[in-house]
């Protein structure tokens, strides 16, 4: 469906503001329930015995003994498990979630045991013999590119691929218009420098959990935190060969997904050992276990070249940019080959982006995937050509800057953006010129992320006493409830709180898709409005069946049903408390709904700064203050737009500084923990400062534009940028760690 | 007909073109016509894509409708995070 000319200018009266949030008693208080709070009753406790081997050819695997322990209910492995051929897509899921042939890396799962208690399972998983072969690894992108690197599967590359490379190159994508040659040679300096990023975990603090039960007649209910329960119920449901109708997910609080709880990692594996035990099944991941095993973003190499002229005016941008994605095709590298460039109007682009698969677990999307490893590269070329000029870094990227009718890196030819907007914001705050000190550096880049909408189901529901549900599919990752109850207050001319906002099971809406791609406030919100319009055009139905006139002669406004028009005639406003009240006597129960697939979301861009200070003697970067700068369409609870702003920019200050995956000469992972994978904490970081931009999103009824993502994109060149002008060195490795900023002031 | 961009590394599967023209009025259309004049096109387009039409991206309307004069560009299928 096609979204445009909806938006409308209005005065609002609930969205904009900032209600207390609806799960905020439950979740300070403990009464919120995560996935590790389900309970059912005979229910079993679930673990998973993973391989501590980085590649290996797993020979035989002799559950015998496990299985004879009292209290161990079923043990699985890949032989319990459907064969599937013909998707390669739920082939690798499944593959990921039960090793076959081979385990493909540190943590791979390779059985699961269900027993009575934790305590006899864990004795269980000590009793599997697991008889490997180990074989050689490589876990570095560049390293697995190269010719006679060990191979993890044969034939997975697809069409794209030159004959004579690596069998780990599975996929390659090329973007870009004009004449990168000609475009170089009109620069005044040509830049060409490699950037490396590594592997970060999206660090959600609720490890993954889920309690499945199957019945003997194949119906099943499982219970887990995810960003889409309709994804879990399909994915499953494929993997284990049942009807996804006789599936029923519903998803628990969720303590954190950030793009990693968009895929299934435990929840085929406990519904398998449910089917094979007959009883409930309950399994919890450690965080050793989330970190070894589930998936964190790829891993990149990036070269670039980058022509401009004296005057900051950009001849030219080319990017080849190499991303591994673990044991498995998918790295987001399409995605970073697309967005890298998306800020910019130039007339020379190419993007070449290879998909390379290693010995890490399969990487699963986080915030924009793909999109901050090219910003980082990208943005931390223009920061140093644009200061070899002696430029202003904000106006060289004003000068360049993509507007409406630039045609973009990627093909497209922008409708209205918002990117200069924040530019100039960003270069009229007094942030930007505020005063430095010593071995303190300023920072700034832009970033961009697409957005889209999506299937996507809500329904509404109208008490006898004119309080109101709204009822939706998509678990509530950022704030969404809260959302939905606004923009259904506003739509339907009442109070905040009157209105409840719950999340349904798969089997309680039809389809809706997972919570990602920024989507939520704009596509669910698009339906909670429609949804409210209808339930507005029954009750306004009912009022005319009371008065006697016809349906098109009531109008609703300010929560109430009027009479309009010269024939409507004299009749008080009903309101919606009143018109439920009496609606079993003026044909039953008043409910609205809207189904549809959100299509022709708005695309988003967001500027950040910096100030970053750095400890000449230790390397240590200090974040002094952060201001970032995005356009929200419009921010429906502007507190929680500026919570995502503000995580964006965190995440990527963890990314930036010290967040990495560190794997020894044998290929595991050295710091499967949150005390050697350190993500920032709140001591670490200053109040990040937000400065919301509405321009409204006209695909919108309200203008809404999704702002998940865009603002974990420009964070890693921001403090390159930043930690670059305090140390004097340009920094093109991530993490910014004190060991290597130290070496790299040590080498300058 | 309409001029389609397809992106650079699927220029092998279209002659070498990288805008190609064909007939269609609907999304639809567009991806069958796509798959029936260029066959190499096929494995990329059975993986997904999303297509972008003046500048709004769709990934599986069927009948958006596409002008003779829509700017029309073929996108890796777009998912996020």
């Amino acid at each position: 469906m096609a979204l445009d000319t909806k938006s409308e200018t209005r005065q609002f009266t609930v969205v904009g503001t900032r209600p207390l949030r609806p799960d905020g008693i439950d979740k300070v208080t403990g009464r919120a329930r995560f996935g590790a709070d389900m309970t059912a009753p005979g229910m079993l406790i679930g673990l998973v015995l993973r391989s501590p081997h980085a590649h290996a050819k797993i020979k035989r695997i002799d559950t015998s003994a496990a299985e004879a322990l009292p209290g161990v209910h079923a043990v699985v492995t890949r032989a319990d498990f459907p064969v599937i051929e013909d998707n390669d897509f739920i082939a690798d899921i499944l593959d990921n979630c039960m090793a076959g042939e081979k385990a493909l890396y540190d943590g791979h799962a390779v059985a699961a045991i269900a027993a009575s208690s934790g305590a006899i399972a864990r004795k269980a998983l000590k009793l599997i013999k697991v008889d490997y072969e180990v074989l050689p690894h490589v876990t570095d992108v560049d390293a697995a590119m190269k010719p006679g690197a060990p191979v993890l599967h044969e034939g997975r590359a697809n069409e794209t691929v030159p004959e004579g490379m690596s069998s780990n190159v599975v996929a390659r994508y090329e973007f870009g218009h004009g004449d990168i040659g000609a475009g170089l040679a009109s620069a005044d300096r040509v830049l060409e420098r490699t950037y490396r990023t590594e592997a970060t975990h999206q660090g959600y603090i609720e490890p993954h959990a889920c309690l499945a039960q199957m019945g003997p007649d194949g119906q099943a209910d499982l219970w887990c935190c995810t960003q889409g329960q309709y994804m879990v119920r399909d994915t499953c449901a494929a993997i284990l060969g049942l009807k996804q109708g006789q599936l029923r997910v519903t998803a628990s609080e969720i303590g954190g997904g950030f793009g990693g709880k968009t895929t299934v990692f435990l929840e085929p594996v406990a519904l398998a050992l449910a089917r094979k035990s007959g009883r409930p099944v309950k399994m919890v991941m450690t965080r050793s276990e989330v970190l070894r095993a589930t998936g964190p973003t790829a891993s990149s190499s990036i070269d670039i070249k980058l022509g401009m002229t004296k005057d900051g005016r950009i001849t030219a941008g080319f990017a080849e940019l190499r991303y591994q994605g673990g044991a498995y095709p998918g790295s987001p590298v399409e995605f970073g080959a697309m967005s890298a460039f998306a800020p910019y109007d130039l007339d020379h682009v190419k993007t070449v982006g290879w998909d390379v698969v290693t010995n890490r677990p399969k990487q699963a999307a986080y915030r924009a995937p793909g999109a901050p490893m090219a910003a980082f590269a990208v943005e931390s070329a223009i920061d140093e050509l644009a200061k070899g000029f002696g430029l202003d870094p904000l106006e060289v990227r004003l000068k360049n800057a993509a507007r409406e009718g630039t045609r973009a890196s990627y093909g497209v030819t922008y409708p209205a953006i918002g990117l200069e907007a924040t530019l100039r914001r960003a270069k009229d705050h007094p942030h930007w010129t505020a005063p430095l000190g010593p071995n303190q550096g300023r920072g700034v880049a832009c970033g961009f992320w697409f957005n889209f909408g999506g299937n996507t189901c809500v329904s509404m529901n109208i008490a006898p006493d004119g309080t109101v549900n709204v009822i939706e599919g998509n678990p509530d990752i950022g704030g969404s409830r809260a959302s939905m109850s606004m923009m259904a207050a506003e739509e339907l001319g009442i109070s905040y709180d009157q209105v409840r906002t719950v999340i349904a099971d798969t089997a309680s809406l039809g389809l809706n898709d997972v919570t990602d791609g920024s989507r939520v406030t704009f596509a669910v919100g698009l339906a909670t409005i429609e949804a409210a319009r209808d339930a507005k055009r029954e009750m306004c139905k009912r009022a005319a069946m009371v008065w006697g006139i016809e349906e098109d002669a009531v109008e609703w406004k300010d929560g109430a049903a009027h009479p309009a028009g010269p024939n409507a005639g004299s009749h008080p406003p009903m309101t919606l408390a009143e018109i439920a009240a009496i609606a079993s006597n003026t044909g039953g129960p008043i409910a609205g709904h809207y189904e549809v697939n959100a299509e022709g979301a708005g695309v988003s861009f967001a500027t950040h700064m910096v100030d970053t200070e750095v400890d000449p003697e230790t390397g240590a970067v200090k974040i002094l203050r952060y201001t970032v700068f995005q356009d929200a369409g419009k921010a429906v609870h502007p507190a929680y737009v500026e919570g995502q702003f503000q995580g964006g920019a965190v995440q990527g200050i963890g990314w930036a500084l010290n967040e990495e995956y560190i794997y020894g000469a044998d290929g595991t992972l050295q710091n499967a923990g949150f005390l050697d994978y350190r993500i920032p904490v709140a001591s670490d970081l200053p109040m990040i400062d937000t400065v919301i931009l509405e321009i409204p999103n006209p695909g919108h009824p309200y203008g809404v534009r999704g702002v998940g993502e865009t603002s974990i994109v420009p964070p890693l060149a921001t403090i390159a940028n930043a930690v670059s002008a305090a140390s004097g060195v340009r920094m093109a490795d991530l993490p910014m760690s004190p060991p290597k900023v130290l070496a790299a002031i040590k080498g300058a | 007909m309409v001029k389609v961009r397809v992106w650079g590394s699927l220029a092998a599967a279209t002659e070498d073109r990288t805008e190609v023209e064909v007939d269609a009025t609907t999304l639809r259309e567009l991806l069958d016509a796509l798959a029936a004049r260029y066959p190499a096109l096929r494995p990329q387009l059975d993986r997904g894509v999303s297509v972008a039409i003046d500048g709004k991206v769709y990934n599986d309307s069927w009948f958006q409708p596409i002008r003779e004069d829509s700017e029309v560009v073929l996108l890796a299928r777009l998912k996020g995070g």
